[in-house]
Parts: C-alpha cells; sequence; structure tokens
C-alpha cells in the first residue's frame, strides 16, 4: 500500500494572497504588471541550499510558515506619538511613514518637501498616467527571483519619488518603515521607486523597526535610478525584531558623472537577507556599497552585493564589516563583473568580520568576473578576534577590560561610520552598536 | 619602588629571560641596554603584565605589592606605565575620551574623586604643550593616522597625562629625528621626580645625551651581566657590547 503525501508548496500560499491584491487592482496598467509578476511566481521556485547565491542561507524555516498578507488584514494603528518614539529625532528630516508595507500618508510629515519633489503612491502615478512610472517602475528586477515576485505581485501601498532637475535636498528623507504586529504570522511587501533626475542631490535615511507581537517577514524592494551627475545617499537601518524575517533588495541604476552610496547598517532579524545590485551603466561613475551589521544570539545576516561595471572610468568601492557574538552566523558574498567595454575600472572590495565568540561564523565569498585588460580590481576579506596586542595597550593605561574592548569595538567599526555625514546618526548607531551587543558604552 | 628577583620568563615555549635581577629606588632613572634579542622588550612586557609572556620563575615587588599577581589594569592603577615601542591605533576613540576613562579608573581604584572636566581639559592642554601637540590633538583619534614619530610623542604625552609612579619607556627613541628625541627627552624630564622612577629601554646612547641616566645596565641573553654609572654608556658606544658578552653564554 502506498500512501501519497501531498507536498505543500509555499508558492501557493503567496500566489494566492497575490491573486486577492491583484483582483482588488483599479488600474489595468499596474494590474497586468502584478498579474504577470504572479504568473512568475507560480514558475518559480524558492531558491535552496544547492542555488549558488543562497547556498549559505537556510530558507527551510521561512518557508514553512502560512503567512499571511498584512494588507488583507486588519489595519495596524499606530499614534503619532509612537512615531514620535519609532523615527530617528536627533537629526531634522522629512518623514515618509510606511505600516506593513503601506505608505501613511497621515503619519507621514513632508509639506515642505512635496513643493520640491513629487510624491505619490505607486499605484496613484500609475493613475494619473505618470510617463515616468510607467517607463521606469519594475523593470530593474522584472528578471529575478522568486522574491522579486513575490514582491511586486504582492505590494499594495509602495511610493513613486521623482528629484527633479537639479533640485538639492539639503534636510535628509526619513523613510520610517514600521512592520508587525498584524494579529497573525503576517508578510509585508514594501516598495519603492526613486528616481533622482540630472543635477540633484538627496539623502535618504531608512529605518526598518518592529513593533511588538507575531513573527513577520518582511519583503522590501527598493528601485533607484540616479541620472546624470545626480548625487544619492542612501543609509539603511535595520532594527527589525529579533524574530522577524527581513529581506530586502536594492537595485540601481546609474547614469554618468553620476554618485551613489550606500550605507546598510543591520541589527535586527533573526533571518536576514541583503541584496545589493548596482549597474554603472555610464563613465565616470563613482558607487559605494558599504555595510556594518551586528548580530548576536542565533541571527543570520546574509549580505549580497552585485556591481556591475558596464562601461569605462568608473569607480566603485564596498566596505562590509561585521562584529558577530554568540552563535550569530554572517555571509558576505560580493561579486563585481568588469565589462570588456568596462576600461579604466577601479573597483574595491573588502570584507572584516570580527568574532566575539567561538560559536560565531562568517562565510564569505568575493566574486570577481573581469573582461577588460585595463582595469584595477581589489578584494579582501579578514576574519578575527579582537585584536590582543591592542587590547593589552589599552588595558596598560588602567582601562577594564570590557571597555576596552568596547573601544575596539568602536575602533573596527568606525571606517564604516566615519563616511555618514548626518553626525546625529553616527552617534545614533554607535548608540545601537553597544546596545546590541549589550556591552558597556565607551562615555 | 620596583625589586625583581631572579625573573624567568618565556614566549611561545622560549625562554628568555633566565634569571634577571633589577632594583629601582624612587628618584632614580635607569637605562637597560644590550644587543637585539636579549630580552629587553621582553621584560617590559612581563613587568606591565602582557599576557603573551609566561612568567615562569622569580618575583617582581612593586610598592610593596607582588606585582606579577596583577591584571595589566591593576598594574596601571597601581601607577606602573609602559611607554609602547609600537603605540596602538584606535580609529574612532578620541584621546580625550581614552585619557579621562583611564585617569577615572586610576582614581577609582586609589579611592580619589574623579577628575573634573575642566580640570581634565586644562591639564591635556598644559600637556599637549610640552611634547609640541597641537591642542586639536584632543578631539583625534588615538595615534589614528599619526606618523611614528608622532606616536612616540603622544606615548610622552600620556606619560605626562597619568603621572605613574614608574615610567618604562620601551625604545621610545627608535625612529626618531632629533627634533622628535629633543622633545621626547624634554617630556621625560619634565616628568621625573624625586617621588617617582624611569626605566629606558634603549638601543641608542644616544638617548642618553638627553636624559642622564643614574645607571645603565647591560641585558644579554636574559641575564643583566654588568652595571655601571653613565659613562658605561659611552663606553658601550665606543666598544660595543662584544667585550662584555665575551665568556657569556
Amino acid at each position: 500500500m502506498s500512501v501519497e503525501v501531498q507536498k505543500r508548496n509555499p508558492i501557493e500560499n503567496f500566489v494566492a494572497s497575490a491573486e486577492s491584491v491583484c483582483e482588488l487592482n483599479q488600474n489595468i496598467k499596474l494590474k497586468e504588471i502584478q498579474l504577470l509578476a504572479k504568473n512568475n511566481l507560480l514558475n518559480s521556485q524558492f531558491p535552496t541550499l544547492k542555488t549558488e547565491e543562497w547556498k549559505y542561507t537556510n530558507l527551510k524555516k521561512l518557508l514553512s510558515y502560512d503567512f499571511a498578507n498584512s494588507s488583507s488584514m486588519e489595519k495596524v494603528v499606530v499614534s503619532n506619538n509612537e512615531i514620535d518614539k519609532l523615527k530617528s529625532s536627533s537629526f531634522d528630516s522629512h518623514l515618509l511613514v510606511f505600516v506593513n508595507g503601506i505608505f501613511e500618508k497621515e503619519l507621514s510629515d513632508y509639506s515642505e518637501l512635496s513643493n520640491q519633489i513629487f510624491i505619490s503612491t505607486i499605484s496613484e502615478a500609475f493613475e494619473s498616467d505618470n510617463e515616468l512610472v510607467k517607463k521606469y517602475f519594475s523593470k530593474i528586477s522584472m528578471e529575478n527571483t522568486s522574491f522579486d515576485f513575490l514582491n511586486l505581485s504582492n505590494f499594495v501601498g509602495g511610493l513613486f519619488i521623482h528629484i527633479p532637475k537639479n533640485v538639492v535636498i539639503e534636510k535628509p528623507i526619513q523613510i520610517l518603515n514600521i512592520t508587525g504586529n498584524a494579529g497573525d504570522i503576517s508578510f509585508s511587501s514594501s516598495r519603492n521607486l526613486i528616481i533622482a533626475d540630472e543635477n540633484s542631490e538627496s539623502t535618504f535615511v531608512q529605518k526598518h523597526v518592529g513593533l511588538k507581537g507575531e513573527i513577520y517577514f518582511n519583503n522590501i524592494s527598493t528601485e533607484i535610478y540616479v541620472e546624470k551627475n545626480g548625487i544619492l545617499n542612501f543609509y539603511n537601518l535595520q532594527l527589525d525584531n529579533d524574530d522577524s524575517y527581513h529581506f530586502e533588495k536594492t537595485d540601481v541604476i546609474q547614469n554618468r558623472d553620476s554618485q551613489f552610496h550606500h550605507y546598510n547598517f543591520t541589527f535586527g532579524g533573526k533571518l536576514v537577507r541583503n541584496d545589493i545590485n548596482a549597474k554603472l551603466d555610464a563613465e565616470n561613475i563613482e558607487c559605494t556599497l558599504n555595510g556594518l551589521y551586528i548580530a548576536n544570539d542565533n541571527q543570520h545576516i546574509d549580505n549580497s552585493t552585485f556591481i556591475d561595471h558596464a562601461k569605462p572610468h568608473s569607480t566603485s568601492n564596498q566596505l562590509y564589516k561585521g562584529i558577530l557574538d554568540d552563535s550569530s552566523h554572517g555571509v558576505f558574498a560580493g561579486k563585481i563583473l568588469v565589462a570588456r567595454d568596462a576600461q579604466l575600472t577601479n573597483a574595491y572590495q573588502n570584507s572584516n568580520t570580527i568574532l566575539l565568540s567561538k560559536e560565531a561564523k562568517v562565510d564569505t565569498k568575493p566574486q570577481l568576473e573581469i573582461y577588460a585588460d585595463d582595469v584595477k580590481c581589489t578584494h579582501g576579506a579578514t576574519v578575527g578576534q579582537l585584536d590582543e596586542s591592542a587590547l593589552f595597550y589599552i588595558l596598560s593605561r588602567g582601562i577594564p577590560r570590557e571597555k576596552a574592548k568596547s573601544m575596539l569595538i568602536a575602533a573596527f567599526a568606525e571606517s564604516v561610520l566615519s563616511d555618514l555625514k548626518i553626525d546625529a546618526l553616527k552617534n545614533e548607531i554607535s548608540h545601537l552598536i553597544f546596545e546590541h551587543l549589550n556591552r558597556d558604552e565607551i562615555l | 619602588m620596583i625589586s625583581i628577583k631572579n625573573l624567568k620568563a618565556e614566549i611561545d615555549n622560549k625562554e628568555i629571560l633566565r634569571g634577571l635581577d633589577l632594583q629601582v629606588n624612587a628618584g632614580e632613572v635607569h637605562a637597560i641596554m644590550g644587543p637585539n634579542g636579549s630580552g629587553k622588550s621582553t621584560l617590559a612586557n612581563v613587568l606591565t603584565g602582557n599576557e603573551n609572556y609566561e612568567v615562569t620563575g622569580g618575583e617582581v615587588t612593586f610598592n610593596g605589592k607582588n606585582l606579577l599577581n596583577l591584571a595589566p589594569e591593576d598594574r596601571a592603577r597601581e601607577r606602573l606605565f609602559l611607554g609602547f615601542q609600537y603605540p596602538v591605533e584606535i580609529p574612532g576613540v578620541s584621546n580625550a575620551i581614552f585619557l579621562q576613562t583611564a585617569i577615572n579608573e586610576i582614581r577609582k581604584y586609589n579611592n580619589q574623586e574623579e577628575i573634573t572636566p575642566k580640570e581634565f581639559l586644562d591639564r591635556m592642554k598644559e600637556k599637549a604643550k610640552v611634547v609640541g601637540m597641537d591642542s586639536s590633538l584632543i578631539s583625534r583619534s588615538v595615534n589614528t593616522g599619526f606618523s611614528g614619530g608622532e606616536k612616540k610623542k603622544n606615548e610622552i604625552f600620556q606619560l605626562l597625562m597619568l603621572n605613574p609612579k614608574l615610567a618604562i619607556l620601551d625604545e621610545t627613541d627608535s625612529g626618531l629625528d632629533i627634533d622628535a628625541l629633543r622633545i621626547v627627552s624634554q617630556g621625560v624630564n619634565e616628568f621625573k621626580n624625586k617621588d617617582n622612577a624611569v626605566i629606558l629601554v634603549t638601543h641608542y646612547q644616544r638617548l642618553l645625551d638627553y636624559i642622564i641616566p643614574d645607571f645603565i645596565h647591560v641585558l644579554y641573553n636574559g641575564k643583566i651581566i654588568k652595571s655601571g654609572g653613565k659613562e658605561l654608556a659611552l663606553e658601550l658606544e665606543e666598544k660595543g657590547y662584544d667585550w662584555i658578552t665575551k665568556g657569556e653564554k
């Protein structure tokens, strides 16, 4: 006698919720895109440990849950008081608030900003037949993984932000992404499109925070275009709950003479996957992808970067630093592709990890594919404990051991922090490092 | 002040100090010289508690206490100071935070009040001047981006800030140009008084033109094989070490 075991396919659950999202969608154009994504999702498979790009990150646990789409659940009410506590308030900013992936206009504070730039939800932009949104939306990540399809087919209330030509925004734009407390285990898909037009200059601080409550799965997608001679700084601060799953993908296409500087600070999440992909699609581009990730307990933080040098004369810099305590696990996989045309490319990649416990571990995987012959490309990776001789130096001044260790941790983090142009944010992050590691502050 | 008897120490199972004796009293300056590999830096590191070295025998009494039983941070709190041969860079930690923390930890241990911010700042400015360092030093990170000479000056600056009872200076003069050497020496001369003591570990007699020692010891093969007054330096400069080390193993 044989028993046929019905194997549960985790994709089906997400496809079903995508169907309801599509059904409710009023805009034909957007609906078309989401339906296609839903079909792509249906025909795709979630990566396994056998998938090269995912070989260090086990998704079994994540995919064992039947997550419900938070947008179909009762709306979580967040008060203005709570917003004040959750946002970064040590520096002045324009504030854009998302709750469970959906933009909340009432909780946001950006009246000043809306005179300078164009902000609307993506569906509103489609409704008003916006040419830019039609041209650029979902164009970068269309051909990618099941998590893209999942995001695209299930997102409801993302933003389209257009910084017009020559506009310089002095104050940072803070995107506060609040997740959780939906009432059941839920997933949220937040999705934004940012176009930084010619000669524009802007700084984004994206802060992810979790509300107390159930396990949630945050699947985030950000598409960014930096046009000619534009500058965009993007500081991403992730403080999701300890039990949460945080999957975030950032795709960037840069035009000539532009600068894009991305800083990724990861503290939260039980299982985290960050994908940052930059295409340097013209000459004389500067691209920075830096990151600092701090993990304890059983946290698993997987950072994956891809820099595509498609044209000559551009520079990319990557520095990823991890501080891993307890039984945490870090991953850094950085791929650099230099096309045959991309002569005189400078591409630098570095990954440094400090292991604070014997059980912590890190996997690093640099991958350089170089087809041009006149380029400067370097990569390096170090893994180690806190430097004993440096520790002795500090101890020999009478400073207690725990504080001496904190000083060395601060010293390690400094090369990522020192570039931040917002001092208050830098202070906030260095405070978070010690808080997360449960260690003495230096002062 | 410090009394070292039959001190033996090893690193990676290799014996470096093989029964060293030394007595230093308050108000004295001792210079320890000797060829490379004789154990000079090992002595400095063992006295300040570097855990890479293992003490295998002997005893060290510092102000009446068994020094070898103390953790490195407690030795500093007992007012022992090491000027490092290779000072460490600590980016992201300012000199002010570093030294204020150190001073207050030392004070706490000795049941003294914390230093007031004003007192601390005044002291920093005053001592920075002695070693010819800009007062912007206060907010700069410890040794970060400093040249070799600046790092050594910073060691002397720390010495003046912490004002220990015994200062061990491990090759503080190595790699310095004459101007920096003068400044460093001036700092040490400013530091020393009848209540404290200095042990200079050096390769070069040149330092002793600027800091006049009361005693010179020749360390060879982990032992002091000759001691004398300041004139011994000149003899060593002229004749090298061979005339002393001959016959020693």
